[in-house]
């Protein structure tokens, strides 16, 4: 398999938001507009957006007359299998790539004004990618690739304090998270790693992924649209191509 | 702190209290989550379920300003279930003294009170003493008037009803707590207590620490790798300015301010150096002079001399009885005593309690330049909410200057490590940074006074003053230099020369040395502060201690009282995390409090607390304004009319102000909901440096009111509702998270609402971000520090 990998232990992750705005203050990414007023939280902005590739979503929940406060720094996943590329690839040659030496899912924001925003949203397992709408342009983590590239850490694994952002080869991404998750299972039976066979940013929580976020899980209706479906069906050569 | 950042990995149990730790913080917490991974368990209360109780194996809520009632019943837990760690409790603390006859304590009140001075005699507090003058002890910790019998007599109220009911932490949640804090009193556990503001900043802050520190005594974690008590500084560079005092009653060093009949040096010296006729204390501050006078030839420079009391009267002197702390000088300024003022690098009309009361007192000032590195509240009070600029005679002058990666220099953290930093960018437009300013500004005040004389130009013109700022220099003198050749302890030192420690300065002018603490920090071997090297022997690497990183006053000492670590025979209490250990020649591990060998040695060696006149650890401290031991009040404004654990509804020797400013309501129903103050994480402060930045005004755009979902269906609000908030002071407008992280508490019988605010908005930016939550706290504090009780106070909460 091979490439790099994220993996994002919840169970250190205080909600400093240290990753979000580093992610903002390394691509140059303005501040959105936000407000307390009808909304009332402390997850701001209250989505991903255009200008927003990381956010740590709170959630809070009263488990066994006990309050819990989740924290979920959540971003693209990196698919190993990006079902958004296969929608883009059905419009724009290159309007989506995924970098051969690390697996990143690079967005093309020009070329991605031509592909039917909808679908590719609708295609996103995690619910990821966002558009301008004043542009059409659509944005996502882009694996801080340029940083990657020159041998150094993504910026929001940098700015992390607590340990919870990793990054590194996949197999020791994964070695680490398999080791972390059998020394928290020992406090959390419920805990469990996310996706971790199909996405490059592999999550452990310690509770119902629900809990933490709608789309903490890849949810089991998208991921192959229906045109893609047919693509598949007609086009069995390029499909699989598409993966490698 | 006592410890240091990185040593809180090493504890076991972590008590955080008064402190957001993972929130205000974050850094912190690398060490937190390090010692849960090996191991330890992380307690955290609090009125609210924050960040850090989020991460917290034990979260248990509390109603703010009960924090003695929750301490004193651990207290009287790990005494009447004997977890204290008996050997080091009758060794290294004073537990075994015995106390005078003339004390007591009834009712709430000690022994020596004056009700109409509301303050203490505190020669009722102290010890009885042998014919040598040194205090009688029973190491058996039986006498009926030693410090534990008494210690445990006066901690016997403190039941678990009792506290629960104060406090409103469920019964089973302070007795899980108690159990697992206890645990720490054993030689192989350590215990460590995270705290900040939420302790400090009330009308008891100094007690809710000595209650700790008695706690941290009892189960002998001070001086121990992973414990200590460990104050969060809540901004960088606060234990600096602390250390180089930025307050009024001390020199730098925690000398003494003098205070106005302290007529001659001799008379300043004589009333600030104890004298300890028992040989085996060190009696550290015995070397007073030495340090004083070293301070003075900084001070004045050549000037100073023997005969002119090393310029001793030049020096500004306090009024005898007279406290010149925040408050009061708001209070003057209020009244119009005060002229010109001087809001360098802070925020007043935000920062400070009763903020309304401080922007009306800026309108009395003649002038008032505000230093700072954008446009605030202060600066631009005359124009803020409720204020006619053409009625305000105050001349404002606004200096721009550097930020702090803009400017060279050093910052000490809170395990008082000393860090140079280089210059990171250059200041834009021509900028200058604090240190420029001060010195040019001082040189242009000793020019007129030149030209021109005045009344008492002597301190002016004879003040050793560089012609242009150097961080260096600075930093040179702070360490401090011999001003002759001369010899000390059998070593010749050369005019000119660093003086490489403090144990080499001298009271005979000899020496200069701008804080005895930091001497040693930058010596004839280069900048200490510099130093970024990470060698370590084996045992330092167990406990992650650094001593070639940076540098550490005293002496680069990273755990202080670290001879309390070790038993008599200098072995430590738990070799798997030893900081010091006695080989037979001398000391290994970190600096230890003196290198004396260990106590088996009997007179060659010395007790532990050396900082300490006798020695020891004080879980009896008669210095205190209000009581040689803790004791529950409740805070200036509460819900309850009666203090539950004695007829002292409040501190009574609590000072209070009186202008038309200074209202207080208490069990009013118009004010029925206790409030409490913090700050978040994407904010610092007032927000005079993040509020300009909008990526953190994304993250936290507003003021908020967090309220529990009980109390918002009470009062009809929903949650993102726009509400006012209000006390006897001031009215704030903030958006409702109503939240399931507060919970109404049950205290004495009946259902008590707690709201809090973060005190980081203003009105100058941004435009619909509400103003500071200190509108409504009030002005009045801790009787020792004078410290603003900001933490607990009333309000009432409606719908706009
Ligand atoms: S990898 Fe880079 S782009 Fe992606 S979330 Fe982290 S900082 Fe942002
Ligand atoms: S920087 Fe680390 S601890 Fe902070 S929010 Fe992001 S993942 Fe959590």
């Amino acid at each position: 398999m091979g490439g790099k990998s994220f993996f994002i232990d919840t169970s250190r992750c205080t909600a400093c938001r240290g990753c979000q705005i580093a992610c903002k203050e390394w691509h140059g990414l303005p501040a959105t507009k936000t407000t307390q007023v009808g909304w009332g939280n402390h997850q701001n902005p209250k989505d991903l957006n255009f200008y927003t590739y990381k956010l740590v979503r709170f959630s809070e929940h009263e488990r066994n007359g006990k309050v819990v406060w989740y924290f979920f720094p959540d971003q693209c996943r990196h698919c190993l299998e990006p079902p958004c590329k296969d929608v883009a690839d059905g419009y724009v040659k290159g309007a989506i790539v995924k970098d051969p030496e690390t697996g990143a899912v690079i967005y093309n924001l020009e070329k991605l004004k031509k592909v039917p925003f909808d679908e590719l949203l609708d295609a996103c397992p995690y619910h990821i990618p966002r558009q301008d709408p004043k542009t059409g342009m659509v944005a996502k983590c882009d694996m801080c690739i340029d940083r990657v590239k020159a041998g150094l850490l993504p910026m929001c694994v940098k700015t992390c304090p607590t340990g919870a952002m990793n990054f590194g080869d996949r197999e020791e991404m994964l070695a680490l998270a398999k080791k972390r998750l059998a020394e928290v299972k020992k406090k959390f039976p419920n805990a469990q790693l996310l996706d971790a066979d199909s996405v490059r940013v592999i999550y452990l929580v310690l509770d119902d992924p629900k809990l933490y976020h709608e789309y903490a899980v890849a949810s089991k209706d998208v991921g192959i649209t229906r045109k893609v479906a047919l693509k598949k069906l007609f086009d069995p050569m390029g499909w699989l191509q598409s993966l490698v | 702190m006592t410890n240091h950042w990185i040593d809180i990995k090493n504890s076991d149990v972590i008590l955080i209290m008064g402190s957001n730790a993972a929130e205000n913080h974050p850094i912190s917490f690398k060490w937190v989550t390090r010692a849960k991974e090996n191991g330890a368990t992380l307690i955290h209360v609090d009125p609210r379920f924050t960040r850090t109780s989020a991460k917290a194996d034990i979260y248990a809520p509390i109603r703010s300003g009960t924090d003695i009632a929750f301490l004193g019943g651990l207290i009287n837990y790990i005494i009447h279930n004997k977890k204290y760690f008996k050997e080091y409790v009758a060794e290294y603390t004073n537990a075994s003294f015995i106390v005078n006859k003339k004390f007591g304590f009834k009712d709430g009140l000690f022994a020596g009170y004056n009700p109409k001075t509301r303050s203490y005699d505190k020669s009722y507090w102290a010890f009885e003493l042998d014919r040598h003058g040194v205090p009688k002890r029973d190491k058996s910790l039986k006498h009926r008037r030693c410090v534990f019998q008494l210690l445990k007599k006066h901690f016997s109220r403190y039941t678990l009803d009792k506290v629960s009911k104060v406090t409103g932490t469920p019964k089973n949640l302070l007795k899980k707590i108690y159990e697992v804090y206890a645990s720490t009193g054993t030689k192989d556990r350590s215990g460590t207590i995270m705290y900040a503001m939420g302790w400090t900043q009330h009308t008891v802050g100094v007690q809710n620490i000595r209650a700790m520190c008695i706690i941290q005594l009892l189960l002998g974690n001070i001086g121990v790798s992973g414990g200590g008590v460990n104050a969060l500084r809540g901004e960088s560079n606060v234990q600096g300015s602390t250390d180089h005092c930025i307050l009024f009653h001390i020199w730098p060093g925690y000398l003494k301010t003098p205070r106005a009949s302290l007529k001659t040096l001799v008379d300043y010296n004589k009333k600030y150096t104890p004298v300890c006729p028992d040989p085996m204390s060190a009696n550290w501050w015995q070397n007073y002079p030495k340090y004083s006078v070293s301070f003075l030839k900084a001070m004045f420079g050549e000037n100073a001399t023997k005969e002119n009391d090393f310029g001793y009267k030049w020096m500004p002197k306090l009024d005898d009885g007279k406290s010149y702390a925040w408050l009061v000088l708001f209070d003057e300024m209020y009244k119009g005593n005060i002229k010109g003022f001087f809001a360098w690098g802070q925020n007043p009309a935000c920062s400070g309690a009763n903020a309304n009361k401080n922007r009306q007192a800026l309108a009395k000032l003649d002038w008032l330049v505000n230093v700072n590195i954008f446009e605030n509240e202060t600066g631009s009070f005359w124009k803020g909410p409720g204020m006619d600029p053409k009625k305000i005679k105050t001349e404002v002058f606004f200096l721009p200057c550097a930020v702090s990666a803009e400017k060279e220099g050093s910052i000490t953290n809170s395990g008082r490590w000393m860090q140079w930093r280089y210059q990171a960018a250059k200041p834009p437009c021509g900028v200058k940074g604090d240190g420029e300013i001060m010195v040019e500004l001082m040189n242009k005040i000793r020019e007129l006074y030149r030209k021109e004389g005045g009344v008492f130009p002597e301190p002016i013109l004879n003040l050793n003053w560089p012609k242009k700022y150097d961080p260096h220099q600075v930093a040179k003198l702070i360490n401090g230099y011999f001003t002759r050749d001369v010899v000390v302890k059998g070593k010749h030192f050369k005019k000119g020369e660093q003086v490489p420690s403090f144990a080499y300065l001298q009271d005979d002018g000899s020496t200069c040395s701008g804080n005895w603490l930091y001497c040693g920090s930058y010596t004839e071997k280069g900048n200490m502060a510099a130093r970024r090297d990470k060698t370590q022997t084996e045992m330092q690497k167990r406990i992650g201690l650094f001593p070639n990183w940076a540098w550490c006053w005293p002496v680069n000492r990273r755990i202080l009282y670290n001879r309390a670590s070790v038993d008599r025979n200098g072995q430590p209490w738990n070799p798997k995390k030893a900081v010091i250990r006695w080989t037979g020649r001398g000391w290994e591990g970190d600096v230890p409090d003196g290198g004396w060998p260990p106590l088996s040695y009997g007179k060659k060696s010395r007790y532990p607390f050396i900082m300490r006149k006798w020695g020891f650890g004080q879980i009896f401290g008669p210095g205190r304004a209000d009581g040689p031991f803790p004791e529950h009040y409740e805070p200036l404004e509460s819900p309850l009319k009666k203090n539950p654990f004695n007829s002292q509804r409040i501190n009574p020797v609590v000072k209070l102000f009186h202008t038309n400013a200074d209202r207080w309501k208490t069990a009013d129903p118009r004010y029925p909901i206790a409030a409490t103050t913090y700050r978040v994480t994407e904010h610092w402060q007032t927000g005079v440096l993040t509020r300009w930045q909008p990526w953190l005004v994304e993250a936290e755009p507003q003021l908020f009111v967090e309220m529990s979902e009980e109390l918002a269906k009470l009062k009809g609000i929903k949650n993102g509702d726009r509400v006012v908030v209000e006390s006897p002071r001031g009215k704030l407008i903030a958006v409702a998270i109503v939240t399931k992280r507060l919970k109404p508490l049950k205290i004495e019988g009946r259902v008590v609402h707690e709201v809090g605010l973060p005190w980081h908005f203003g009105w100058v930016v941004p435009k619909d971000g509400g103003d500071s939550a200190n509108l409504l706290t009030p002005s009045v504090g801790d009787p020792n520090t004078l410290i603003p009780e900001t933490k607990a106070f009333m309000v009432n909460v409606y719908k706009l």
